[in-house]
């Protein structure tokens, strides 16, 4: 539906956009990933018409799209500053994108009282933005924008304002609100956990580059490259050369792993702390541990233990920072205790270098 | 409990004491020069209002009314409706002229930014008078716009000591006023707020009607009464670009100061004058209270 | 977003409209020819002439003479007036009475002062102008001077109240240096703004000693003559400097600060 096809974008010496390509899909919800500054804002404002590229094309169902002036684009874009016109109240703000279709008044009316009535702002109809709270002003500005059932709404960070409760709210009305309406969404965030909960896909990125584009299990599962590894989800890595059983990391050995890369190459070993598992090391015992092959060996640093899960820091003699371990529920294990690490060779994937 | 009594007994007036000398060194010389030189001609020129004129100048204190009687003769009220006019026309022009401009500065890059915005304010840093005395040369008779418009077979003109000269002179001299606040207004303006209004649909006309222009609206206010007041009150420019004929009435009031020596009934038109300002002011406040 | 071309015809004409007739005077000034209108040649001759001009001279004197008095008094009198007004005083009233002055009509302030100059009998000279200019000056300083108090640091003074320093020590050793800058600025828009003042001295000055704006009136009322172009190119030209000066300086300080 819509086709990126080699964006550029820069902005004097700073690349904001190199190259970037992307399909997105009739009816999906589309997460744009990436850390602060990495371009994501530049590309929707270019899908809006704020913005020319400097190279490439976008089509939206075969239609060329950076041809046409921002007002006549069926794109709405919520703004990471919501934008809500100070001036005018609730209720016309929303009626704001139906008058410039020349709508007939009644319907006008009644479709404006839908929109609020869906995402629960009934009640504040007649208030200005300024008496609103962060949670309320979103969700004016998410109605301003799906009111004019557009083809493609884009979401600048629309949670990054809102404190950690409320924007968890969101996100599940967020996501109802998408099935609802079924418009396509494609939404921007730094928030790896935001992203994965939200979206059908993931594209991430990294400085104005398009990393990979995947389902959200598939990137957290097989990132393919270091950049992803590192920012989707607390991967450990380990630093070396692709073997037949996995890596041969720098001074710790060989890890276990699975692997199509060719011997030798130098790679990358990404474990999830919730993969690894925890043993009470017997002090001598070599080779082997509980999960098999290639364990490492090191002395417990820290433990905290939040949300019903524990988190396990753990040194590891040969490695600079620390290995972070997840477990379901409390743990015996204490600061200073022996411990071994292992995994399955199939929770260690290689990402090449 | 008796300890206390006495600590706080001994503590107020000593505060008390060192307040006092503090507020009268601060506040009394300023005060005391602004009542004498201030209030009190203020005063004066109010109390002037009521009494009759003397023969040279001054005033006998012989209460009347021929004062506001005279005010109501149509020659007068014409005066004072012509310069209600002339200051609103100049105002409406600096207005049209100053938002576009205003406009684009706030959109210059930083550095032209500043470039501009002095470049605004510079003539007004110059004298007040040789900047009239800049369109007289302009154009009078034998002045350039004449002499150009020869060289192409055109005119001479009459061009001076008309109310279009006055205007133009108005206009000239308080434009920088209306530019700075508007400018003020539109810089502070969210340009996402323009955006977003693109994004929903409505065109560039639209969108200055419905959100640029409603927004900047107390920068357009405050520059319009910084252009109207001062014109509405002027002299000097219908009288050097205007002939000299009595024509607004700051050259009403000066006639009967200077001319006419009708002291009482200056001091009446003086203060209508200040009447209708008071009035706009009041207006103004009022209708910035309700947005 | 895209801009109207048209948005550029106003813009341009507003610079053109502003500095047109400007740009004529000071092209006129270098006239060789005695009219006032067409240009002949250049020399320095109107120069010459506005050197050897008696009343310029004496005007442009008085005028310095006033705007220095003037300007001395209303820096004393404005930043006591601020510090008292922000510090020791609540009322709206006195607030009001302190910008009063800064946004009167020109003409009523000067008509007032001349009825109460008359109704006390005081002989009109130098002095009266003097002190009427002190009357908006002052206000123009103690608004500079306030601006500057809001954005001061209160703790500092109430910290030297605690260590025993009573009011008026107070202000001479804390207050006062940190106001500095901003009495600095006042000062000079009190002086700028009284050298230019023509409305209110035109009421207040005696005929004998006028101000040099009032000298200016007279040769533009009675006829136009290049030496005029000659002295407004010098006006223009000192005006313009100043300005330049003081927007560098307030950048160079903004920089530092
Ligand atoms: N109008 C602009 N002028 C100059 N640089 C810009 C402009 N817009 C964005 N940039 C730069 O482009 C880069 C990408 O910005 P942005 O798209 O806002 O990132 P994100 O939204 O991912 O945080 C940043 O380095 C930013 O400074
Ligand atoms: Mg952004």
């Amino acid at each position: 539906m819509l086709q990126i096809t080699g964006v550029s974008r820069r902005f004097g010496d700073v690349t904001a956009l190199a190259d970037v390509s992307l399909e997105i899909r009739q009816g999906e919800f589309f997460a744009l990933l990436g850390p602060s500054g990495c371009g994501k804002t530049t590309l929707l404002r270019i899908l809006a018409g704020f913005e020319s590229p400097d190279a490439g094309t976008v089509t939206l169902d075969g239609a060329d799209l950076l041809g046409q002036a921002a007002h006549r684009r069926p794109v709405n874009l919520m703004f990471q500053s919501y934008a809500l016109f100070p001036h005018m109240t609730v209720a016309k703000n929303v009626a704001y994108g139906l008058e410039r279709e020349k709508l007939p008044k009644a319907e006008i009316r009644d479709r404006v009282g839908e929109v609020l009535e869906k995402v629960g702002l009934s009640a504040m109809a007649g208030r200005r933005p300024q008496q609103l709270s962060g949670g309320q002003r979103q969700r004016v500005a998410l109605a301003r924008a799906i009111v004019k059932r557009p083809r493609l709404l884009l979401l600048d960070e629309p949670l990054s304002a809102l404190d950690k409760k409320v924007r968890a709210e969101m996100q599940l009305e967020l996501k109802r609100l998408q099935h609802e309406v079924g418009i396509t969404f494609v939404v921007v965030t730094h928030d790896q956990e935001e992203a994965m909960s939200l979206a059908d896909r993931i594209a991430v990125f990294n400085a104005g580059r398009v990393e990979q584009v995947d389902e959200p299990v598939a990137l957290y599962e097989r990132p393919r490259t270091p950049f992803t590894a590192g920012f989707v989800g607390a991967s450990n890595l380990f630093a070396g050369r692709a073997c037949s059983a996995g890596l041969a990391a720098d001074g710790l050995g060989v890890l276990p792993g699975a692997s199509d890369l060719p011997d030798g190459t130098p790679a990358l070993l990404a474990v999830r702390p919730e993969r690894l598992r925890l043993g009470v090391g017997p002090g001598g015992a070599s080779g082997g541990g509980p999960g098999g092959a290639g364990a490492l060996r090191g002395e417990v640093a820290d433990v905290s233990f939040y949300g019903g899960v524990s988190h396990v820091s753990v040194v590891v003699p040969g490695r600079a920072e620390p290995v972070l371990v997840a477990t379901q529920g409390a743990t015996q294990v204490r600061a200073g205790t022996r411990v071994v690490l292992s995994w399955a060779p199939g929770d260690g994937v290689l990402v090449p270098q | 409990m008796t300890r206390s009594t006495v600590s706080g007994a001994t503590a107020a007036p000593r505060s008390r004491r060192s307040r006092a000398p503090g507020r009268l060194a601060f506040l009394g010389p300023g005060l005391a020069y602004l009542i004498v030189l201030l209030l009190v001609p203020l005063a004066l020129l109010l109390s002037y209002t009521v009494f009759r004129r003397g023969r040279f100048g001054g005033v006998v204190y012989e209460v009347t009314g021929e004062n506001f009687t005279r005010l109501l003769d149509p020659l007068y009220l014409g005066v004072i409706a012509s310069s209600l006019k002339l200051a609103t026309i100049a105002t409406v022009i600096a207005l049209l002229v100053g938002y576009p401009t205003a406009y684009l500065i706030a959109q210059l890059p930083r550095k032209w930014k500043t470039v501009a915005l002095v470049a605004i304010v510079l003539p007004f840093w110059t004298n007040f008078l040789v900047r009239i005395y800049a369109w007289i040369v302009l154009l009078s008779g034998p002045g350039l716009v004449n002499s150009t418009l020869e060289g192409l077979g055109l005119g001479p003109f009459e061009f001076l000591y008309n109310q279009g000269t006055i205007v133009t002179g108005l206009v000239y001299s308080y434009l920088p006023l209306m530019v700075l606040p508007l400018y003020a207004a539109i810089e502070r303006l969210d340009p996402q707020l323009r955006e977003a209004s693109a994004n929903l649909g409505a065109r560039p006309a639209r969108t200055f009607v419905s959100v640029t222009l409603p927004l900047t609206l107390p920068g357009v206010v405050t520059g319009c009464l910084f252009v109207f007041v001062p014109s509405f009150g002027n002299f000097i420019i219908p009288e050097l670009l205007g002939g000299g004929r009595s024509i607004m009435v700051g050259n009403l009031v000066r006639d009967q100061f200077l001319k006419a020596r009708d002291w009482p009934f200056g001091s009446t038109l003086a203060l209508a004058l200040l009447a209708v300002l008071v009035v706009l002011l009041l207006l103004q406040a009022w209708s910035a209270r309700r947005a | 977003m895209r801009r109207s071309r048209l948005l550029y015809v106003p813009f341009y004409a507003t610079y053109l409209f502003l500095y047109a007739p400007i740009a004529v005077l000071v092209v006129m000034s270098f006239n060789s020819g005695d009219s006032p209108y067409s240009f002949e040649g250049l020399s320095l001759k109107w120069y010459g002439e506005l050197a050897g001009n008696a009343g310029i001279r004496d005007g442009l004197v008085n005028t310095l003479v006033v705007a220095a008095g003037s300007t001395v008094l209303s820096t004393v009198l404005g930043t006591l007036l601020a510090v008292g007004l922000a510090r020791h005083s609540r009322s709206k009233v006195l607030d009001a009475i302190g910008v009063l002055p800064a946004v009167l009509p020109d003409l009523v302030l000067a008509i007032g002062l001349l009825v109460f100059y008359a109704s006390v009998k005081m002989t009109l000279g130098l002095h009266s102008v003097l002190l009427a200019h002190t009357v908006f000056g002052m206000a123009f300083v103690a608004a500079v001077v306030r601006t500057r108090l809001t954005h001061c640091d209160t703790s500092l003074e109430e910290a030297s109240r605690d260590l025993g320093a009573n009011a008026v020590t107070t202000f001479f050793r804390i207050t006062l240096p940190q106001l500095a800058p901003g009495i600095t600025a006042g000062a000079l828009l009190a002086f700028t703004l009284s050298v230019d003042e023509f409305v209110i001295a035109f009421f207040t000055a005696a005929p004998t000693e006028p101000t040099l704006p009032i000298v200016i009136y007279s040769m533009v009322r009675f006829g136009v003559t290049p030496e005029i172009n000659a002295l407004a190119t010098l006006l223009l030209a000192v005006s313009f400097t100043v300005v330049i000066v003081a927007q560098r300086m307030t950048r160079l300080t903004e920089s530092l600060s």
